[in-house]
C-alpha cells in the first residue's frame, strides 16, 4: 500500500485552529446529546461519534461546497462542517419542525442536496452505489468535484459495499471512501467477521488504491484525504481510505458495549485526537492558553445556542407524517 | 391508417425521444450499451447518444439502482434497467428504503426522478426466475409510483410520463407483449398521465379491472359474454399506484359487480386491495361478492404445461365472469 507523506499539503496556523474548533464542537455536540439522552430530553437512538472526530475533521476540512458528502449514522459532524447550522441539528434530534426532515428521523438518515449532504438509510453500505452515482454526474459534466462516502468496517461486508466501490472503480469515478474502521459492527468485533488485517486490501479487488492510516490523527486523516481528492478531481478515480479509530460510546446510548474490555477502552481513549492535536498545536508554539480558552468558550455557546434553539422550536404540526411523500 | 408500432419500439421510441428532449435523459442497465439490450429496447441509443448516455454496468442491480439514485438527486433523470423484473428482488432496499423514502427523510427538499424499467411476466416460458410479477411489493411501498402498460400507446406515453414524473417510478412493461402487441403510437409526445385508468370496453352489466398482459384475454372473454347478452366493462388500470379509484367505483356503482383479474399471484396482490376499496367504498352499490382471477400462490413453472395451468387466461376469465353474472 502507498505511504502517506504527511506534510504534501500545506495548513496555515490559523487553518489548523480551525480544525481544533471543529474537533471541540463535535466532541462537545455529542457529549451534550449523551447528557440530553440521560435527561430523557432526547428520546431518539443517538450514535455517538466520541473518539472518531479526527476522522471527520480530517476529511471534511477544506471541502468545497459544491463537493458532496455521502456520512454516516455516527457522522453528525460532517453535517457540521459542510455548512449546517448547529440549531438545526439539535432540532433534528429532538424530532422538531425545524430539524432537516421535520421531525421524521431523529438521526443522520436526511440530507440537504445544496449542501452536497445525502444522508444514509439504516441500511449500511447503501449510501456506497448512491455516492457512485453522484460521482457518475461529475464525470459525465468533467466537473472536477469530489464525493467523500463513509462506511464502517462493518458495511465493508456488504453487497452494496461491494457493488459501489467496483462501480466507482471500473469507471474510474472522482469518490473518495472513508472506512471508519471502529473495530465493531454493534457488537461483533472485526476479527469476527472478517479473515483481514486491512479493509484497505479490499481496494486492491477494485483497482484503485487502498491506504489504512492512523483515524486519530487528525492531520494524517487530512493528508491522505487531500491526496485522495486531489486524484480524484485529476480524473485518476477513486481511493480508500481505512481509518484505523475507535468508538468511545456503544453502539447507540443505550447499549454498555459489555463486548469490550475496559483495558481496550483505556487504550484507546488514551489516543484521544483532541488532546493529541492540542498537544501537538501547543509544542509548536501555536496555541496560547487564551486562545484554547476562547475555542472552548465559543464551542460552549454554539451548543448552549443550538440547544435553545431545538427547544424553542415546535414539534411538526401532525399532518407532516403524511407529507412530502410525493413531489 | 395510424402508424402501427410494435410495445417495445414504443418504449424504444419513448426513450430515444426523451434522450433527445432533454440532455438530462440517461439509461443505464445490464447490456443496454451497443447491444441494445436483452430484449432490444435500448437498441441504438449508445450509437446516437453516446456510451455516457447509455451506460453498460456490472451484474450489479443494487448498484445500478443507488448510482441512479444518487444521479437523480443531481438533478438527471436515469432511467435504470432490470433486466428481469425478477431481477428487481437484488436492488430492493435501494429502491424501497433509499428511493422511496429520500423526500420524506429530506423535509421534502430531495426529488429522487428515477424511472426503473422491469420486463414482468410469464406466458413465455421463462421458468422460476424470468416470469415474476413483483408488481405487488412496490405499490405496498410508499413514495413509489408503479405503472404497467397494455399497449404500445401506452408503452411509449406512460414512459414519458414516467421519465418526466419528479418521484421514482417502477415501469413494468410486459414481455409477451413485446412483440406480440402492436397498435398505433403517434409521433412525439404524447404522454399519457399516471394515475388514470381507460376504459377498453364499455358495458352495462359487469366491471372488469385488470392491467398488462391481462387485458387481452380480459377483453376477449368480455367479447364471448355479450354473445350470451351480458356486456362487461372492462377497465385498464394502466397505472398501479397511485390506481385509478373514481374510474373503479363509477364503473361499479353502474355494474354493482366487479372482477379483478391479474397476473401475479392472488394473496395480497392488487386485487386484494381494489376488492378492500371498492367494498368500502361501494359496498350498498354491490350486488355479489367481489372476485378474482389471478395466478395461484405458486412459482412460475417452466414446462409448458405448467405454466399454462397457472396463468389466468380467456378460460378462467370467462368461467369467472359467469359465476359473477348468475351470483
Amino acid at each position: 500500500m502507498p505511504s502517506i507523506k504527511r506534510t504534501k499539503f500545506k495548513l496555515t496556523v490559523d487553518q489548523q485552529l480551525e480544525m481544533l474548533y471543529w474537533l471541540k464542537l463535535i466532541r462537545a455536540f455529542d457529549d451534550r446529546l449523551s447528557v440530553l439522552v440521560r435527561q430523557g430530553k432526547v428520546r431518539s437512538g443517538v450514535y455517538s461519534g466520541i473518539g472518531q472526530e479526527a476522522v471527520v475533521v480530517g476529511t471534511c476540512y477544506g471541502l468545497r461546497r459544491d463537493d458532496c458528502i455521502c456520512p454516516l449514522h455516527r457522522d453528525l459532524g460532517t453535517f457540521l462542517m459542510k455548512g449546517v447550522d448547529p440549531g438545526r441539528m439539535m432540532a433534528q434530534m429532538y424530532g422538531k419542525v425545524t430539524g432537516l426532515s421535520k421531525g421524521r428521523d431523529s438521526a443522520l438518515h436526511s440530507g440537504i442536496p445544496e449542501l452536497g449532504i445525502f444522508g444514509n438509510t439504516s441500511m449500511l453500505g447503501s449510501n456506497l452505489p448512491v455516492a457512485a452515482g453522484l460521482g457518475l454526474t461529475f464525470k459525465m459534466e468533467s466537473a472536477d468535484n469530489v464525493v467523500l462516502a463513509y462506511f464502517g468496517e462493518g458495511a465493508s461486508n456488504t453487497g452494496d459495499f461491494h457493488e459501489g466501490l467496483n462501480f466507482a472503480g471500473a469507471n474510474r469515478l472522482p469518490v473518495v471512501f472513508i472506512c471508519e474502521n471502529n473495530l465493531y459492527a454493534y457488537s461483533v468485533p472485526f476479527e469476527k467477521a472478517m479473515a483481514i488485517e486491512d479493509v484497505a486490501v479490499r481496494a486492491d479487488g477494485y483497482g484503485f488504491d487502498g491506504v489504512a492510516i492512523n483515524g486519530c490523527d487528525v492531520l494524517a486523516v487530512y493528508q491522505a484525504t487531500q491526496g485522495a481528492i486531489q486524484r480524484a478531481r485529476g480524473g485518476e478515480g477513486p481511493t480508500l481510505i481505512e481509518c484505523k479509530t475507535y468508538r468511545w460510546h456503544g453502539h447507540s446510548e443505550h447499549d454498555k458495549a459489555f463486548y469490550r474490555t475496559d483495558e481496550e477502552l483505556a487504550m484507546w481513549r488514551s489516543r484521544d485526537p483532541i488532546p493529541t492535536f492540542t498537544t501537538f498545536l501547543q509544542d509548536r508554539g501555536v496555541l496560547s492558553q487564551e486562545s484554547l480558552a476562547d475555542v472552548e468558550r465559543s464551542v460552549k455557546a454554539v451548543i448552549d445556542e443550538a440547544v435553545k434553539f431545538a427547544e424553542s422550536s415546535p414539534d411538526p404540526d401532525p399532518i407532516e407524517a403524511v407529507t412530502d411523500l410525493y413531489a | 391508417m395510424a402508424r402501427q408500432l410494435s410495445y417495445i419500439e414504443a418504449i424504444r421510441e419513448a426513450l430515444s425521444e426523451e434522450m433527445r428532449r432533454d440532455p438530462k435523459v440517461f439509461v443505464l442497465g445490464e447490456d443496454v450499451g451497443p447491444y441494445g439490450g436483452a430484449f432490444g429496447a435500448t437498441q441504438g441509443l449508445a450509437e446516437e447518444f453516446g456510451e455516457m448516455r447509455c451506460l453498460d454496468t456490472p451484474i450489479s442491480e443494487s448498484a445500478i439502482v443507488g448510482v441512479a439514485i444518487g444521479a437523480a438527486m443531481r438533478g438527471y433523470r436515469p432511467v435504470a434497467e432490470m433486466q428481469f423484473a425478477d431481477f428487481i428482488a437484488c436492488a430492493f432496499d435501494q429502491i424501497v428504503n433509499q428511493a422511496a423514502t429520500l423526500r420524506y427523510r429530506c423535509g421534502g427538499r430531495v426529488s429522487v426522478p428515477i424511472v426503473i424499467r422491469a420486463p414482468s411476466g410469464g406466458n413465455v416460458g421463462g421458468g422460476l426466475y424470468h416470469s415474476q410479477n413483483p408488481e405487488a411489493w412496490f405499490v405496498h411501498r410508499p413514495g413509489l409510483k408503479v405503472v404497467a402498460p397494455s399497449t404500445p400507446f401506452d408503452a411509449k406515453g406512460l414512459l414519458k410520463a414516467a421519465i418526466r414524473d419528479d418521484n421514482p417510478v417502477v415501469y413494468f412493461e410486459h414481455k409477451y407483449l413485446y412483440r406480440r402487441a402492436k397498435g398505433p403510437v403517434p409521433e412525439g409526445d404524447e404522454i399519457v398521465p399516471i394515475g388514470v385508468a381507460e376504459v377498453r370496453r364499455e358495458g352495462d352489466d359487469l366491471t372488469l379491472v385488470t392491467y398488462g398482459a391481462m387485458v387481452q384475454p380480459s377483453l376477449e372473454a368480455a367479447d364471448g359474454l355479450a354473445k350470451e347478452g351480458v356486456e362487461v366493462e372492462v377497465i385498464d388500470l394502466r397505472s398501479l399506484m397511485p390506481f385509478d379509484t373514481a374510474a373503479i367505483l363509477s364503473s361499479v356503482e353502474k355494474t354493482s359487480r366487479a372482477l379483478i383479474v391479474h397476473e401475479d399471484v392472488k394473496t395480497l396482490g392488487i386485487g386484494a386491495e381494489l376488492s378492500a376499496v371498492i367494498t368500502e367504498e361501494r359496498f350498498d352499490h354491490l350486488d355479489a361478492p367481489v372476485m378474482r382471477v389471478t395466478y395461484p400462490d405458486t412459482h412460475c413453472p417452466f414446462a409448458h404445461v405448467l405454466e399454462q395451468a397457472n396463468l389466468p387466461g380467456t378460460a378462467k376469465i370467462t368461467d369467472a365472469l359467469r359465476r359473477l353474472a348468475a351470483y
